[in-house]
């Protein structure tokens, strides 16, 4: 349902042991948004997703996801971490990786009834990110922009209704970047799944975001791309001189976070 | 020290194999072996896929502390080295995932269990040959009380690498999606730590503390290079375990030179031939 709220916040305070990451978070997410989360490097976005999946609790606050107190093993969330070593010398197609998220918290073999599902399931997200190609394929031999697509597949394959996704777009050239940008957004839509994803630069997300969540100071606000891309507010956000620029013809671009390209807004 | 009473080798394989197995002593070694070097193979896929190397490297020397002492005491060394395994097994994986890959803290421990072991096996007074049974194995030297041990140890590996398989699979390629999931990481940590020691300790039998790797790391990793799937890349990793140990065993048998040399050397052999073969061809 478009607009039900899928995870809200209230005077949330996170932090390890006596030091606060951050505090007094009040926001809510609606289903079907897509949000970027901004925030300087050891802000606590990280944090924000390990709250949001249960796996660690609030010092103090209430976060409810889909109305209730998370617990990790949801199949409704799904993780898409920010570094993933992948060993060269290792073989293991695709696919496999894919089918890690289906079967991989359970105990004992698939029965091969199961396994035959399993696999059919996980040909399906790769072919929701035109990856099908991939599936037979080593991991380690993909392109860095192949590999996310393969873990974007993993990330979908149970069809959650959250995603959130750790810097998907780190290390990625400007092409492979806008083309993961689009896939995200055209698969998310597609399922109605709303979208968290963590970036340093906003510039590619610009024409696809509905809102923004920052996390600076060790405050969390959140706000509409206009609100929040202003030269003044950014400049807040990362304590260092970022500058807005708006062409005559609307085109946004943002200066002095990371890239620093232009795109219709 | 050598067992070695060199059969004659005649060309005739059925009737030079029907002549080895008249010896009570290389059914022992054939059976013990056969189920170690499949649990090896099994166990070692993970210990190479989670990098695990030196720190079942550390567990062999904390094992032959374990046994060393064992013998001292005058109880069997199996004892001692599955128990002394297991307690630095379960240690490290409390420590957490970090701790084991810190390699100059185990370094730093593994050296201080060789010694320890080293002064045991001084005031033992079978000194010698303890010695080098345990740091360079002797499976002819294996009896069958040891067989009975090993095959049920390897059966309860075989069992709970079963059970947990997908769940060490998952946390091992994806840790952090794997927790998301939930998967408990410590429980794994200690599942895997608990299959590295048994398979360990019962691997020393015929490798040795110091070869522990020919059998533990090299056919898993000769495996990963050359298979996709996971389960097919453990059962070759035991096949190719397996197929070394018989044949090591057979060369052994008609050789006057030590079995875990020869096991050793053609899993090497292997190893080279498959990255020569996957460079130039």
């Amino acid at each position: 349902m478009k607009n039900e709220i899928v995870i809200s916040a209230k005077n949330l305070v996170s932090g390890y042991k006596d030091k606060v990451v951050w505090e007094d978070a009040s926001f809510e997410v609606r289903a079907g948004e897509f949000i970027v989360l901004l925030g300087p490097n050891g802000a606590g976005k990280t944090t924000l997703f390990k709250l949001i999946l249960g796996l660690i609790k609030p010092q103090a606050g209430l976060i409810e996801v889909f109305g209730k107190i998370p617990s990790k093993g949801s199949s409704s969330i799904s993780y898409f971490p920010q570094k993933r070593l992948i060993d060269n010398d290792l073989k293991l197609n695709c696919i496999e990786y894919v089918k890690l998220v289906l079967s991989g918290n359970k105990l004992g073999f698939s029965l091969p009834k199961v396994a035959k599902q399993e696999e059919k399931i996980a040909l399906e997200a790769l072919k929701m990110v035109d990856g099908l190609k991939f599936a037979n394929k080593p991991l380690s031999q993909l392109s860095g922009g192949e590999q996310q697509k393969i873990f974007l597949a993993q990330a979908i394959v149970q069809r959650p209704k959250i995603l959130l996704l750790d810097e998907p777009l780190a290390n990625l050239d400007i092409k492979r970047e806008g083309e993961l940008i689009e896939l995200i957004k055209s698969v998310s839509k597609k399922n109605n799944m709303t979208v968290i994803l963590i970036a340093h630069d906003v510039n590619p997300l610009l024409p696809v975001i509905d809102r923004i969540i920052y996390i600076a100071n060790k405050k969390v606000a959140s706000g509409l791309p206009s609100e929040i891309i202003t030269s003044k507010k950014l400049t807040e956000l990362y304590g260092s001189n970022v500058e807005v620029l708006k062409s005559q013809s609307g085109r946004i671009a943002v200066l002095g976070m990371e890239g620093g390209t232009n795109h219709e807004h | 020290m050598n067992i070695n009473l060199m059969g004659s080798f005649s060309l005739n394989l059925i009737l030079d194999l029907k002549e080895m197995f008249l010896y009570q002593f290389m059914r022992n070694a054939f059976e013990a072996g056969t189920l170690i070097a499949i649990v090896a193979g099994l166990v070692g896929y993970f210990v190479i896929l989670r990098r695990l190397s030196f720190a079942g490297h550390a567990l062999s020397h904390i094992g032959f502390a374990g046994a060393a002492g064992a013998a001292l005491l005058s109880l069997n060394p199996l004892v001692g080295l599955i128990s002394f395994t297991i307690s630095g097994g379960f240690f490290m994986a409390l420590l957490g995932k970090k701790a084991i890959s810190r390699d100059v803290q185990i370094g730093i421990v593994l050296a201080f269990m060789l010694g320890l072991g080293v002064l045991f096996i001084n005031l033992y007074k079978g000194y010698a040959t303890e010695a080098y049974s345990l740091l360079f194995g002797q499976i002819l030297g294996i009896s069958f009380s040891s067989v009975k041990i090993t095959f049920w140890a390897s059966i309860f590996i075989i069992l709970l690498l079963a059970l947990f398989f997908r769940q060490l699979l998952f946390t091992t390629l994806d840790e952090e999606v794997a927790e998301a999931k939930g998967v408990s990481l410590l429980r794994l940590n200690l599942v895997m730590m608990f299959l590295i020691a048994i398979a360990v300790s019962i691997s020393v039998q015929i490798v040795g503390v110091l070869l522990i790797f020919s059998l533990l790391v090299t056919p898993p990793a000769i495996a990963q290079r050359l298979t996709s799937s996971p389960v097919k890349g453990m059962f070759l990793a035991a096949v190719i375990g397996l197929l070394a140990t018989w044949l090591g065993l057979f060369i052994g048998y008609y050789s006057p030179y030590p079995v875990s040399f020869f096991i050793t050397s053609i899993v090497f052999s292997f190893y080279i031939l498959v990255r020569i073969y996957q460079k130039y061809f």
